[in-house]
């Protein structure tokens, strides 16, 4: 039943990705914070929770709202180099590196979890990246392999 | 050379160092292996008096990784003070491994610790054999030559050992401990890297993600999250597992798959660059669960990624603990 279900929600083109951003205080969240006052347009399917560092977002949280039905995960942090906590994303890039494998070795698509830096600087760039993620998202479909059947 | 006689020789080497140890005053407590109390099976042992050596043994039984008693450790292994002994370990190469990982995130001192190495044979694949007799009971199992013979009331069956030994030690390259002399009596030899080919996951990886899926999930959908593999995993040590926190509650406590999925994922995620391919947690799996397959996948990500082998010594800098600044970041999200 459940795959019917699927393949009508895939041709439901009026189907929209729901997708959880955990973005840095210091500089991705400041970055969609100037997208919006620059009038920047981008996809209103993201919601935004902001964390302090890129280093905070545990990856159980990535794995969680995927369980809880979001179709798509973004996490936003510093540049290299320029984290307000030294070296958090640095941390952060490792552990995403093999989450991501090993989200790819569990059969779950890739594309559902994107990384991106971007700068407090850079609501262009962070306009363009949420776009580019929501496209991503939108084409794998929803998330009826991990989402726990209550949600 | 016979299975059987290369047992006998390890077994007396393993006594005679550790009597020496003993009556030499190096260690206070000699942890190891003793004849188990059920067929297929062995029990950890604590010594602390010479003329209880000759309980130590060593079969092809010995699964359990004796490092998982180091951190925490065990109160047996501290004196009246809460300070620890001076410990002897009956230590096979990735026993060892267990220890260096351990002592490069500082929880153990190499210092009080003595390894008793030898050249380790191999460890049979108890659920395979499982499988294989089925519901009849067991009484006895025995090494002869180059077989495994188990035995029941009124049957018998052989089973070829290099055919039934673990996946992991057919390709294990860590046979004995990558440890220096002072820190292990003994055989050991000091490794810088290993050449690990990881053959037997590439096919896996190259197929659909739906494809994937359904295998993971058949994997998978067995386990009962007993954590069984937690408390059996030597790295394993946290005060409170992410899955036992409460408040806030973070972990879903049904056998739902995706539960069951949380807890693989971020028990392989909290494993990364840590793992020491011991196979304890497949072996310990009440549902005989491969996880070796997962570890083997987190093996192949490190090795690939940081150029690192988890425990062949102590003082490398486990990839987790430590970043660079032009680490690989392909997965990253660009722009066009």
């Amino acid at each position: 039943m459940t795959e019917t279900v699927l393949e009508e929600k895939k041709v439901d083109e009026k189907w929209e990705p729901k997708i959880i951003a955990f973005l840095c205080n210091w500089c991705s969240y400041a970055g969609a914070d100037l997208a919006g006052v620059s009038r920047i347009q981008y996809p209103p399917n993201i919601r935004i929770v902001r964390v302090p560092c890129s280093g905070r977002v545990n990856p159980y949280f990535i794995i969680k709202s995927l369980t809880d039905g979001w179709d798509g995960v973004v996490i936003s942090g510093c540049h290299p180099g320029d984290c307000h906590y030294i070296s958090g994303n640095l941390v952060a890039r490792r552990r995403f590196a093999i989450l991501k494998e090993l989200l790819e070795f569990f059969g779950i698509e890739p594309g559902r979890v994107n990384f991106m830096w971007a700068s407090a600087a850079e609501g262009e760039r962070f306009a363009v990246l949420i776009r580019k993620a929501t496209k991503i998202v939108k084409q794998l479909g929803p998330n009826t392999k991990f989402q726990k059947e209550w949600c | 050379m016979g299975i059987e006689t290369s047992n006998k020789e390890i077994t007396n080497s393993i006594r005679e160092n550790a009597k020496k140890l003993l009556s030499e005053d190096q260690v206070d407590v000699i942890i190891g292996y003793s004849q188990g109390t059920v067929p297929l099976s062995s029990t950890p042992i604590i010594i602390r008096k010479e003329e209880d050596v000759d309980k130590l043994i060593w079969n092809n039984l010995c699964y359990i990784n004796l490092a998982r008693y180091l951190a925490p450790l065990m109160p047996q292994l501290c004196d009246s003070e809460r300070k620890p002994l001076r410990i002897g370990i009956v230590a096979k190469g990735c026993v060892a491994r267990a220890v260096n990982v351990l002592a490069a995130e500082k929880q153990v001192d190499l210092n009080k610790i003595k390894m008793i190495g030898f050249n380790c044979n191999g460890i049979i694949n108890r659920s395979k054999i499982d499988q294989e007799i089925g519901e009849k009971e067991m009484l006895d199992v025995a090494i002869s030559g180059d077989d495994i013979i188990v035995k029941g009331r009124d049957w018998e069956k052989k089973f070829p050992y290099n055919q039934y030994i673990n996946e992991l030690c057919k390709v294990c390259q860590v046979k004995m401990p990558s440890a220096t002399e002072t820190s292990c009596v003994g055989e050991c030899q000091e490794l810088d890297s290993i050449h690990d080919e990881f053959s037997d996951i590439t096919d896996f990886e190259s197929k659909s993600a739906d494809e994937k899926w359904a295998y993971i999930k058949d994997l998978l959908q067995v386990c009962t999250l007993c954590y069984s593999c937690r408390q059996a995993c030597p790295v394993c040590y946290c005060n409170l597992c992410f899955v036992d926190q409460n408040k806030p509650i973070w972990f879903g406590k049904t056998t739902e798959y995706q539960d069951i999925f949380t807890f693989h994922l971020v028990r392989a995620q909290h494993l990364a660059g840590r793992c020491v391919a011991c196979g304890a947690c497949s072996s310990v799996c009440p549902v005989g669960i491969d996880l070796n397959f997962i570890t083997r996948k987190l093996e192949k990500i490190v090795k690939n990624r940081f150029d690192y082998t988890s425990g062949l010594n102590a003082e490398t800098v486990p990839p987790m603990m430590d970043f660079k600044m032009n680490d690989a970041q392909e997965f990253m999200l660009e722009e066009d």
